[in-house]
This record gives structure tokens, C-alpha cells and sequence, in this order.
């Protein structure tokens, strides 16, 4: 079992965080494999963003996502350029704060999950978790990872004092996904 | 007298490549006269240097002795300087060396005020390639790169150390031997930064050429051109032109970047152990 | 929740962990990317471990650092990229000359020039080999993996300390800033050797020996400080480290610090061996590229192809032997995969010969090789 994901938005939206937080909860908090690439404009906040995760039962060989099975974009400039990439009956998360609809011509052959992240984690106080908010999602959508992995995996990397923040932020995305 | 020296000196690397008459065995026996005064422990003493005549004496002197790169020498120390603060490091250096392909080694380290001693063998002239300008060349001074006079304004090297930072900075000439090796005791004393000046008489391929043809002549045009800093404060700019001040010219306290660098050490390890 | 022993580590985190292991106490460096996470990282943690963190004004003076570290009996390292590699030659090309130990990591980039600073090459491979001036032999190791970027800077420290050279760890973007899960073994697991220091009086002793070492040609090194008062010149020197213009002599120093290496290339090459056993066509890969080899490998077995990969984990000294045994098999084609023009398909051609086609894939503008091209070629080749 292989499962490629995609994060794709603006820099400083915490994209690349949100992917290491998956990819350590796989490799540090359970047998899985993972592997996590980025790539990035020399701009550190605006310009595109993008992070991929790979995780797999298996070794990774070619550590690079091709095709993702699962995307989620949480900007329009990511939309535009990455919904096309993902493969055939793949899902897409879409953050309705900042992304339009996506194209019927692609909906029609992807899952396509719509949700406000940002305004969600704008409610809880700070939009800076957002990133959170939509692992939350990823995580329930694909089922791949324990959650209490991930849990413990975003406890080890977000700043003291915003544990309880960010962990709610994270069952704000795992809730969203059953009220869908 | 000279037989009590012998011992800072590898005898059978002598005698010395340099031309008759030039000035770099007299600023190296400054050298050793200043670390022999001082009672420096030969062991823990380290002496580098870059390319250039200035160059080749380490190679001289019986100490851990390092010939590095053209320019180099101040980077390769700060490794070892960084490596053992406990040892003493001394820096030979030429003009072209320090202030052209060395020069941004050269500020830096006067900048982070790290425990070096550099002696600049000042001759203002390329001598191991026989003759070209160096950014120490006088204005109008003739050169095989300046065949029609120097069109360039020269560096002052102490000016250059201090406005980068350095603690210590001084200026002497190979006329002024006495004062030259109690300026370089000082320096090697300092802690922090420390920068001198060694005018340095080269008649093989300046005086030549600039109508200073014997040793003499040259130490001479540096007795008249050499003011003591006293007087030179005193003097007006007009006064002071064509000459330069010679002794101690700054010498600052500043923090030494080995000391807080082992201040950070044992203030992470302390917390390591909490 | 407990944590396993596996980390999730970047490629560049693993090298500053196998270095730390190894024994690094001293870095300098200056910033360049995709290398810089390791400055960082050095910068965080040798303070706390006593050792010596320092960012130099240049790409040259941190190479020079390095060599003056190495000097004083510190376990040295800089990191680099393109731009950088070719700023440090001048000094690599002392520490070769002087025999002084220490890590040089070049995370490649695409070049040439300030190239496309985050995307991924190979190409200093030749660089590597040949960057600084005048006869000389170079150490260079590969690792294809973020496991395999700690387990190579620990092996670039012990080659350099064993042999008194310095080592290129030759890093590429792909491998540098991947993060994948790693164990990173324990203390006593690991073997980490240390340069041979001399046991003989001041007097005796000669830095740069020829008839000494416990390896042969491989003088033992003192530290400055250690009362051994000696001299160290890039001039060409004899045994006593001082400069010498008898051609006797030159050439005979100059012999020892080919042969040191050249001579040892056996136990210093390192290859692995991947379905090679029965391989028709064979994929000779190195660094990420060899991610890419191994899938396309793997794919063409699934598929009854018999194809294999040997892969160099050494890059210099060259992997003849290995090579030599493929030709020894008359495979259908040796396939060469590089994100560069192609800089080791002559260095394979040599040892090839006429006995199969060699046939190249280059990526040269940042694209990784992907597994189905090699694919595609292993099955034109069958």
C-alpha cells in the first residue's frame, strides 16, 4: 500500500509543517514508512508553496509524489496548478475560504471535499492553525494513520503553549469530515 | 645576546631565501625578540602564514608553523585559535596578502575580535612575483604593473582594522626596530585583535624602482616620512601629508570571541544538566 | 502515545547527526542552498556538546578553517553547494596537500554558475574528482538515502582520519532535503576511527613520512600544541614537512599521497549490489538517482525482466572492480541514469569497453530521473 499526498497553498500558511507532522506520525509513532519532499519559491511568506507526503506499508523507492491520491489546496494559484495532477477517482480538499469551486470537467473524475478551513481556524481563535484544521481531514478522510499518532506527533512540533489550540484545530478537521 | 634566540629559530632551514637587504629578517627577529621577552611557551604557540616573501617565515621559526594560502592565513588561524584558545597564534602576513586577496579575512577577523596576533610585513610591493603594486603601493610609486606611477589611493591598513572593529591596532618600521618589537610584544599581549603595521623595506624590487636603490635609502624614507603618534596628533592635515604616524596607534578592551564562545558553552551545558 | 526507534530525519539533519557521532567538534561554514540546514543544525547543537561552531565571511575561509581545526586535532567539517564547492577548492586542494583530515559536504545543486539553487543535480561529480589543481587523488561518497547520509558521514570521518585526506560527502538536493524515517543506531554499534598520532620523540618525527603508518603511506598526524613544533606548507615538501625543489624527493612525496589512495582503492570502494546476481541489463546508479533505479529494478523483475543495479556508494575512488565483474557477464547494456550531461559514462565506458552498450539518461534541469524511464530503457535494451 502506497498513498500519496499533496498540500499545495501560499508560504506561511504551514504547509510544510502540516506534512512533516504527518510523515513523523507515520514514521515515529507507527511501522509505516514516509517520506516528505517540498517545494518551494525563494519567497518565505506568499508565492507557492507545496509539500508532499508519501506513506507506505513498503520502502519508498522514488520518494517523489507523481500522482497525488490526495490533494488539498488552500489556495486558488494551488488549485489552478495541482487539481489536474491528481489521479483519476483521487480526492481533493478544498479550503473554501480561499478557493473557488474547482472546474466540473475535473470534479466530475475526483472525490471533492469542500470545507472553509482557514475560516474555521479563524474561529478558534488563530488562522495560523489552519494547517492543522485541514491534517485533521486529511487524516479522517484517508483513515492511513492513527489519530492518536498524529496527535502526539503535532504535540511534539507546535510552539508551548498552543497544544490545546492546535489540538482542537485538528478534531475541528476530523469532525468536519463526519458531518460531510 | 643573539645565541639566547637560537632556540625560536629551525637553524638548519637557514640561511633564508629573502634578497640582501630586505627588511622581513629584521621584522622576524622583532617577532622573536617579542615572544622571547614575553616567555611565550614555545609548545603552545602557533605560527601562520599566507604567500608572499612574508611567507615563507614560519618555515624559519621553531614553533607549530602553518604556510597556507595566498591570503588564507587569517581564516586557517581562526580555526586553530577557534579549535585551542589556549594557544598562542601568531599571524605573518604580507601587504598583498592581507589587504588585497586576504582583505575580507583580514576585516572579519578584526570585526569578531578573536584572540590573533597579525604582523603585516609591509613592504608595499608583490616581491615574490618580483615587483607588481599592492593596494600599499604609494600613489604615483613606480611598480612592473604601474610602469607609469601608481594611479591608485593605498589602504591604511590600521585605519582599515579599526574601522572594522579591532581592538589593537600599531604601526613601526624596520628603522624603528626597538619600538617595532615592543609594539608586537603589546600586540601579542592584547587580548582581542590585534593588528601591526610592519613597514618593511624592499629594495630589491621597490627601492629600484622608486630611486630608494640601496636598504639604506629606504630605511631612511621611512625614519622621514615616520612621525611618532604624539606629534602626529598635532599636526595639520597638510602637515601630515606624505608622512604616517608610527606606535600603538588604538588599543580597546572588547569582549574576545573565544571567552564569550566558552561563556555560550558552559551556559548551554549548565542547562543540559538542569 | 510511545514513540518507536525510527526518526523522521531530512537528509541534511542525518548527515549533522553521523557527523556529531562520528566525532565532529568543529564546523564552519557559510550559508548556501540546499546545504544550509547543516550550518544551522551544527550551529544548535556543538555548543552544547563542546564543540566549536563558527560562521566564516566566505566559502573559502571556511574551508580554511576546516584545515586549521584539522591541524589543532578536531574532527572538522564544512557544507556547501555548487557555488560554494568551487570557492573551497583552493583550500580542498591544501587539505589534500598538507594530508590534513576533514569532511567537505556538497549538497549539488543545479549549476552551472548560481544555477536553480533548490533543485536537485549531480553535476560535480568531475568537480569532485578534479576541482582543485595538479595531480592528486579525491575520496567522494554518495548516500542514496537519509539512513544512508548518516552512515556515509560517519564513514567520510573515518576515511579521512584513517588515510589523513579530506572527504567529499557528495549530496544531492533530493537527498538533502528529503525526509524519511530513520534508526539511527546506537553508540556502541557504531565503529568510528581516529587518526593515528605519533609515538615517537619531536625529534623523530616526520609529518609527512614515506615509509610509515599503520596504513601504508599514511604518515601519523600531530596536533598543534602537542609540542611537535612542525611545519605544514602547501608547498611541495619531503618528510620533514619542509619545502623541497629536488625532483627526487618531490616525486617521491608526491607518489606517496596518489598512492595512499589509489593503492588502497579496494577497501575504499564501496558498492551495493541490487538483483545483480542474474542481471542481463545492468543500471549503474549512484546518490537519489539510484531511488529511481532501484523502483525501475524492481518494476522490471515483476515483469520476468533479469535487470540489476549496482549502485556506487563510493563514487572516487571509481568503482572499477564492480564494473569489471559486469563486463566479465556480457550484460545486454549497461544503463547509466544522471541528473547531469552524463559525467560518469565515459568513467564506465572505460571499463566496459566494446562488451555492451552504454547507454546514458540525463536530467539536467532540475527533473529527477524517473523510475519509468529507466524502465523504458532496461526494455529496449532486453
Amino acid at each position: 500500500m502506497r498513498l500519496e499526498l499533496r498540500l499545495a497553498g501560499e508560504g506561511g500558511q504551514g504547509l510544510i509543517t502540516a506534512a512533516i507532522i504527518l510523515a513523523e506520525a507515520c514514521a515515529e509513532y507507527t511501522q509505516l514508512n514516509a517520506a516528505q519532499t517540498q517545494s518551494y519559491g525563494p519567497e518565505s511568506r506568499g508565492g507557492a508553496s507545496r509539500a508532499d507526503v508519501i506513506i507506505s506499508t513498503d520502502e519508498i523507492d522514488y520518494p517523489e509524489v507523481k500522482a497525488p491520491d490526495v490533494l488539498v489546496v488552500m489556495a486558488q494559484e494551488a488549485s489552478d496548478k495541482y487539481v489536474q495532477g491528481v489521479r483519476p477517482g483521487g480526492t481533493v480538499i478544498v479550503d473554501t475560504t480561499y478557493v473557488k469551486p474547482i472546474p466540473k470537467s475535473e470534479a466530475e473524475r475526483l472525490k471533492v471535499v469542500e470545507y472553509p478551513i482557514s475560516a474555521k481556524a479563524r474561529d478558534l481563535g488563530r488562522e495560523i492553525v489552519a494547517n492543522i484544521v485541514a491534517l485533521g481531514l486529511v487524516v479522517e478522510i484517508t483513515g492511513i494513520v492513527p489519530k492518536d499518532a498524529v496527535v502526539a506527533a503535532v504535540l511534539d512540533r507546535v510552539p508551548k503553549g498552543t497544544e490545546e489550540l492546535n489540538k482542537k484545530a485538528f478534531f475541528v478537521g476530523v469532525d468536519a469530515v463526519k458531518e460531510l | 645576546m643573539a645565541l639566547s634566540l637560537d632556540k625560536y629559530l629551525r637553524m638548519s632551514k637557514l640561511p633564508h631565501i629573502w634578497c640582501p637587504g630586505c627588511g622581513h629578517g629584521i621584522v622576524t627577529q622583532a617577532i622573536v625578540r617579542a615572544i622571547d621577552e614575553l616567555g611565550l611557551d614555545t609548545d603552545k604557540t602557533v605560527v601562520v602564514s599566507g604567500i608572499g616573501c612574508s611567507a615563507r617565515a614560519p618555515g624559519y621559526l621553531h614553533f607549530d608553523t602553518l604556510h597556507t594560502t595566498h591570503g588564507r592565513a587569517i581564516a586557517f588561524a581562526t580555526g586553530i585559535k577557534m579549535a585551542k584558545p589556549e594557544l598562542n597564534v601568531i599571524i605573518i602576513t604580507g601587504d598583498g596578502d592581507a589587504a588585497a586577496i586576504g582583505g575580507n579575512h583580514l576585516i572579519h577577523a578584526a570585526r569578531r575580535n578573536l584572540d590573533l596576533t597579525v604582523i603585516c610585513f609591509d613592504n608595499n610591493i608583490y616581491g615574490m612575483t618580483s615587483g607588481q603594486y599592492s593596494p600599499l603601493t604609494p600613489q604615483g610609486s613606480y611598480a612592473t604593473t604601474s610602469p607609469y606611477g601608481m594611479l591608485e589611493k593605498p589602504f591604511d591598513l590600521c585605519n582599515l582594522v579599526m574601522g572594522a572593529g579591532g581592538t589593537f591596532a600599531a604601526r613601526s618600521t624596520t628603522y624603528h626596530a626597538r619600538q617595532l618589537t615592543n609594539v608586537i610584544k603589546e600586540a601579542i599581549s592584547h587580548k582581542g585583535f590585534a593588528f601591526v603595521d610592519a613597514l618593511s623595506q624592499c629594495p630589491t624590487y621597490f627601492g629600484r624602482r622608486n630611486k630608494l636603490r640601496t636598504p639604506l635609502d629606504m630605511m631612511n624614507w621611512f625614519k622621514d616620512r615616520s612621525v611618532p603618534l604624539r606629534a602626529w596628533s598635532k599636526m595639520s592635515p597638510e602637515e601630515q601629508e606624505g608622512k604616517f604616524p608610527v606606535g600603538v596607534l588604538t588599543k580597546t578592551q572588547a569582549p574576545e570571541l573565544t571567552e564569550v564562545y566558552a561563556q555560550l558553552v558552559e551556559k548551554l551545558q549548565q542547562r543540559g544538566e538542569d | 502515545m510511545t514513540k518507536k526507534r525510527a526518526r523522521l530525519l531530512q537528509g541534511n539533519e542525518a548527515v549533522v547527526e553521523g557527523a556529531i557521532a562520528a566525532g565532529l567538534t568543529f564546523f564552519a561554514g557559510y550559508p548556501i542552498t540546499p546545504s544550509t540546514e547543516i550550518a544551522e543544525l551544527c550551529a544548535a547543537k556543538l555548543p552544547a556538546i563542546g564543540g566549536k561552531f563558527i560562521q566564516m565571511e566566505d566559502e573559502i575561509a571556511s574551508m580554511a578553517a576546516v584545515c586549521g581545526a584539522s591541524l589543532a586535532g578536531m574532527k572538522a567539517m564544512t557544507a556547501t553547494s555548487g557555488p560554494g564547492f568551487s570557492l573551497k577548492q583552493e583550500n580542498l586542494g591544501f587539505a589534500v596537500k598538507g594530508e590534513l583530515p576533514c569532511v567537505v559536504v556538497n549538497v549539488q545543486r543545479v549549476g552551472p554558475s548560481t544555477g536553480m539553487p533548490t533543485s536537485a543535480s549531480q553535476g560535480d561529480v568531475m568537480q569532485a574528482r578534479w576541482g582543485s589543481h595538479g595531480d592528486h587523488e579525491m575520496v567522494a561518497l554518495s548516500p542514496s538515502s537519509v539512513q544512508e547520509a548518516f552512515t556515509l558521514a560517519v564513514e567520510s570521518f573515518n576515511i579521512a582520519e584513517e588515510y589523513r585526506t579530506p572527504v567529499i560527502l557528495l549530496m544531492d538536493e533530493m537527498i538533502g532535503h528529503l525526509r524519511e524515517k530513520v534508526v539511527l543506531p546506537e553508540k556502541e554499534e557504531l565503529v568510528i576511527r581516529n587518526r593515528e598520532k605519533p609515538n615517537m620523540t619531536p625529534e623523530q618525527y616526520k609529518p609527512f613520512a614515506m615509509d610509515h603508518g599503520e596504513i601504508a603511506g599514511v604518515p601519523p598526524l600531530a596536533a598543534y600544541g602537542d609540542g611537535f613544533k612542525f611545519h605544514v606548507t602547501g608547498l611541495t615538501h619531503g618528510e620533514d614537512g619542509f619545502p623541497t625543489n629536488n625532483p627526487a624527493i618531490a616525486e617521491k612525496q608526491l607518489k606517496r599521497l596518489n598512492e595512499k589512495i589509489s593503492s588502497n582503492k579496494k577497501a575504499l570502494t564501496r558498492v551495493e549490489k541490487f538483483y545483480m546476481d542474474d542481471a542481463e541489463v545492468v543500471v549503474f546508479a549512484y546518490g537519489g538517482t539510484a531511488r529511481s533505479a532501484r523502483k525501475a529494478v524492481k518494476d522490471a523483475r515483476a515483469q520476468g525482466i533479469k535487470a540489476g543495479m549496482l549502485r556506487a556508494i563510493t563514487i572516487w575512488p571509481f568503482a572499477e572492480d564492480a564494473l569489471l565483474e559486469v563486463k566479465r557477464n556480457s550484460p545486454k547494456a549497461v544503463i547509466v541514469p544522471e541528473m547531469n550531461l552524463g559525467q560518469l559514462v565515459l568513467p564506465v565506458k572505460r571499463v566496459i569497453g566494446d562488451s555492451a552498450p552504454v547507454i546514458p539518461i540525463n536530467k539536467i534541469a532540475g527533473q529527477l530521473v524517473e523510475p519509468e524511464e529507466i524502465l523504458l530503457a532496461i526494455k529496449e535494451a532486453m
